[in-house]
């Protein structure tokens, strides 16, 4: 018998999930939480900018801030790490963030079905009543392989 | 050809992001299966995808624009990504269509694909405000 593992913790996840890959070549760090979101931080950098002329983030970084901050609400929400997909993601930029300043994405997961999570944010940069964008996803919560259950 | 390397953004150059290819006068963007793009161990970001994704519509649209001797300055208004299939441990490609070319704004559709052109493993859809001079 395997022990009950403790409830997902998006903060010490942080530390494993920002080390490597992606999230950690863009040097996502953890921000905050509550019951059902996650606010994670992408730190200022000049390499991550958009048209070099105007000296501002480019928008790729800002989705991998969200994609990140959603799964992440998710298994806060669940309180339990599970393989997600994302199927569908949204973003609407409102205007550009100040330049040399950290942005902070927080995402909530309002509503959690047997294989969907649905999830909704924003993207600040101190401010979270002045949107640097609004964002809005659909996750698939993959189901275990019944392959992988002989092993268990 | 080094004109357009040039033009994509310190992000994407950051990323990997390099022209490929140019198809019909549009450029085919390429990244490298690298950690910098790794979310799930072996599986490509999702938003590293979408990185390539939108780099691949502006630049679509950059090109179109070069060749009507138009250089306005792009904004994002929005973007949609629809994730088909977990991106490989591949070099993977992405190619910008405009769908609509008006004098504000432009709607750009965007397919990313790995060994199979006809099976693209996440699309997008961009919309982007094309603003002249300073504004």
């Amino acid at each position: 018998m395997v022990q009950p593992l403790p409830p997902f913790d998006p903060k010490q996840a942080a530390q494993f999930f920002f080390r490597h890959g992606h999230s950690g070549w863009l040097g996502l760090r953890y921000s905050d939480h509550g019951e059902d979101w996650v606010e994670l931080e992408l730190p200022w950098r000049e390499d991550l900018l958009g048209e070099e002329a105007r000296h501002m983030l480019a928008s790729g970084p800002i989705i991998s801030l969200l994609d990140m901050a959603s799964g992440m609400s998710i298994w806060t929400t669940r309180k339990v790490f599970t393989p997600i997909a994302t199927l569908d993601l949204r973003v609407d930029y409102q205007r550009p963030a100040r330049e040399r300043s950290a942005v902070r994405g927080r995402v909530e997961c309002y509503r959690i079905t047997r294989s969907a999570a649905f999830v909704r944010g924003i993207a600040h940069d101190g401010d979270p009543g002045d949107p640097v964008a609004t964002m809005a996803g659909v996750f698939m919560t993959i189901a275990r392989d019944p392959r992988s259950a002989q092993h268990a | 050809m080094p004109d357009s390397q040039a033009q994509l953004t310190a992000y994407a150059r950051s990323l990997g992001i390099a022209i490929d290819r140019m198809d019909d006068g549009v450029p085919v963007l390429a990244v490298e299966f690298t950690r910098e793009v790794e979310g799930r161990p072996g599986a490509l970001h999702g938003g590293a995808i979408s990185g390539l994704l939108e780099t691949a519509g502006y630049a679509a649209l950059r090109a179109k624009l070069d060749s009507d001797d138009r250089h306005p300055q792009l904004k994002p208004i929005n973007i949609t990504v629809q994730f088909l299939s977990t991106g490989k441990q591949k070099r993977t490609y992405a190619k910008g269509r405009i769908t609509r070319l008006g004098r504000r704004n432009a709607n750009v559709s965007v397919e990313a694909w790995q060994d199979d052109r006809e099976r693209p493993i996440a699309t997008a859809i961009m919309n982007i405000l094309m603003a002249d001079g300073a504004g």
